[in-house]
């Protein structure tokens, strides 16, 4: 089992660790909040999350820093910033174990980037069903701001930055950061044409900055120990840091492990998630939540790092690792990550919200033996036409799942045909008129 | 008495967390919710007059997130995912398993009104896999064993001990990290 430092987990794998105040403050929480308000100007902060190289744990993998840096510098009104604690890419687990076992480091996060970018209020927009951790976001609220980690005059330095939980109510599509916005000011959370973005028209139309929950809880570790140190961890210079991936899935020891980016898949399976479950012979993996492509065994060597799987033909994404072993029928898996995205489908975009339907239906036709070889082209034919052709990603992240099966295992998909026409069960011929 | 009038303070104490009054929607209508199970169109209505919205406004916003009830449900509604990570390991057996015993299909509820089930999807518990909600609490690494015991519980008690606490996988002892 190779050794290495964690950052994120580390407090919660201490004996005994609650994650109360008490508990953080004993491992050092809170040195970086007051190490930095009223001694290092905000626009310092920024430069040195800049220098870490810390990029976005939520799925984009937008460089922190240049993306607080876009929040307009002669604006003088409010600002806000939004947590998105909104976990729900399937495959992604990391952000609900942050913040129920350690979530004053989430919350030190959050107060040094308000400071950062000049927000007097923060946002934590956690997904309606993590009831739990919001309770125990709120209950961290409460001992932080009777300690003065948080509210008005921040530690005597004349910060101000409140901090409010605000649980979303079960819609996937709220984790995109201008649906959330949408969400938040108490409408349907539908994306929102960009640009404008909401560096300058953000929550209530002010500059506002959206960060995951993984991206805020490295802050104070960038502080403290410098953003050189970080931006030597992982993959430098572009995948600096650790990540949490979250492993799920046909494997031995499924859970969160935090390992610094670079490591290869074979590793992050076999050593740290004990190898496959039956062991059987590992046939897909999902690298990076349910919007990424698939991967086969070919590519168990890829680093863990932003551009090594994308040149893959993948994603980083979300850090959502879902291991499948030998058995499994890659149309079938396609068909459940297609139906999650035929529901989740807000509706807003017809390529999207008609598109996955016909994707499902087509699929469950496939699957159900009554399919056509046209069919195959069929898909393709939808896929292209949702892709890039949507207000939000979404649309290219529905169809990633059934570009990469058929690019992967097509020969799946033409045995379920084969076996529908060697039966005689393939649907009859639409009537023309 | 009417909701704005049983829950004054706690509204009150809601709105002054946003700018704009209508941010305080879905916070509302959690209230609302939890008064009676289900967010009846009485409710709705006070809460549009509380935001100065339309009822029309607060209807498409709640029928847009799949956790406001407009109808009752069980007192216990089992929600079990049924997204691909689950489903890998083994959630299909856990709905059979669950449609079985309590005799009802997803969207059902037993004569008794006691449980509802629904199949739902990523829960955001992938590694511990299969699970459920019911109501607010999570249970994961669900077996037919632990889906009995869990029923048996929750009938008597209202609760069960086997629901899961702060999430921590895989937890220190077996995760052999070095710190």
């Amino acid at each position: 089992m190779p050794k290495h430092e964690l950052i994120l987990l580390k407090n919660m794998m201490r004996p005994g660790y609650t994650g109360s105040l008490a508990d953080y403050e004993k491992t050092g929480g809170y040195q970086a909040l007051r190490m930095s308000l009223g001694k290092i100007v905000p626009t310092d902060v920024t430069a040195m999350v800049r220098k870490s190289g810390l990029r976005g744990r939520g799925g984009a993998g937008f460089p922190t820093g240049v993306k607080w840096g876009f929040l307009p510098k002669d604006y003088q009104g409010p600002r806000y910033l939004c947590c998105n604690a909104d976990e729900s890419e399937p495959g992604t687990f990391k952000d609900r174990q942050l913040m129920e076992r350690d979530p004053h480091q989430v919350l030190e996060g959050i107060v040094l980037a308000c400071y950062a970018i000049g927000a007097e209020t923060g946002y934590i927009y956690i997904r309606g069903e993590m009831v739990l951790a919001s309770k125990i976001l709120e209950r961290a609220i409460d001992e932080a701001r009777a300690a003065g980690y948080i509210g008005k005059n921040i530690l005597g330095t004349g910060v101000n930055a409140d901090v409010w939980v605000h649980r979303g109510a079960g819609a996937y599509i709220c984790g995109e950061e201008t649906a959330l916005l949408e969400s938040l000011e108490g409408k349907r959370g539908l994306p929102r044409i960009k640009p404008p973005f909401p560096a300058t028209h953000g929550l209530y139309n002010k500059p506002t900055v959206v960060n995951n929950v993984e991206t805020l809880a490295n802050l104070p570790h960038i502080i403290n120990r410098g953003p050189e140190w970080f931006a030597a961890i992982g993959s430098p210079p572009k995948s600096t840091g650790t990540r949490v991936f979250c492993v799920s899935g046909h494997v031995k020891r499924p859970g969160n492990y935090e390992v610094p980016m670079g490591m290869t898949v074979r590793e992050l399976v076999y050593e740290y998630a004990g190898g496959m479950r039956s062991d059987k012979p590992l046939k897909a993996i999902i690298p990076g939540g349910a919007s990424a492509p698939f991967l086969t065994p070919a590519h168990l060597d890829v680093k863990l790092d932003f551009e090594h799987v994308a040149a893959a033909g993948s994603m980083l994404g979300s850090g959502g690792v879902t291991v499948m072993e030998e058995g499994t029928s890659m149309v079938w898996a396609a068909l459940r990550l297609m139906e999650f995205f035929y529901h989740e489908s807000c509706g807003k975009c017809s390529p999207c919200r008609e598109g996955s339907s016909w994707l499902v239906q087509t699929l469950r036709r496939i699957l159900a033996k009554r399919g056509r070889m046209e069919d195959l082209e069929t898909l393709l034919d939808l896929c292209k036409n949702i892709a890039g052709r949507t207000v939000c990603a979404f649309g290219d992240a529905e169809v990633a799942p059934i570009q990469s099966t058929l690019k992967h295992w097509r020969q799946e998909y033409v045995e379920l045909i084969n076996e529908a026409e060697a039966a005689n069960l393939i649907r009859p011929e639409p009537v023309r008129h | 008495m009417t909701f704005s009038e049983t829950y004054k303070d706690e509204i009150a104490e809601i709105l002054s967390r946003y700018p704009v009054k209508r941010s305080a929607l879905i916070p509302l209508l959690y209230v609302a919710q939890r008064d009676q199970g289900y967010v009846t169109e009485s409710a709705m209505k006070d809460i549009a007059q509380i935001l100065k919205l339309t009822p029309p406004q607060v209807y498409e916003t709640i029928t847009f997130y799949t956790m406001f009830n407009l109808k009752p449900v069980g007192k216990y509604h089992l929600q079990v995912c049924k997204s691909l990570m689950c489903a890998l390991v083994g959630s299909d057996t856990v709905i059979e398993w669950i449609k079985t015993k309590l005799g009802i299909a997803p969207g059902e509820s037993t004569a008794d009104g006691l449980f509802s089930l629904s199949v739902v999807e990523c829960l955001a518990a992938c590694g511990t896999g299969p699970m459920m909600q019911v109501n607010e609490d999570y249970y994961e690494q669900l077996t037919e064993e632990k889906l009995d015991r869990i029923l048996s519980d929750l009938r008597s008690t209202g609760t069960s001990p086997l629901k899961s606490g702060p999430f921590m996988w895989p937890e220190p002892a077996s995760a052999e990290q070095g710190v």
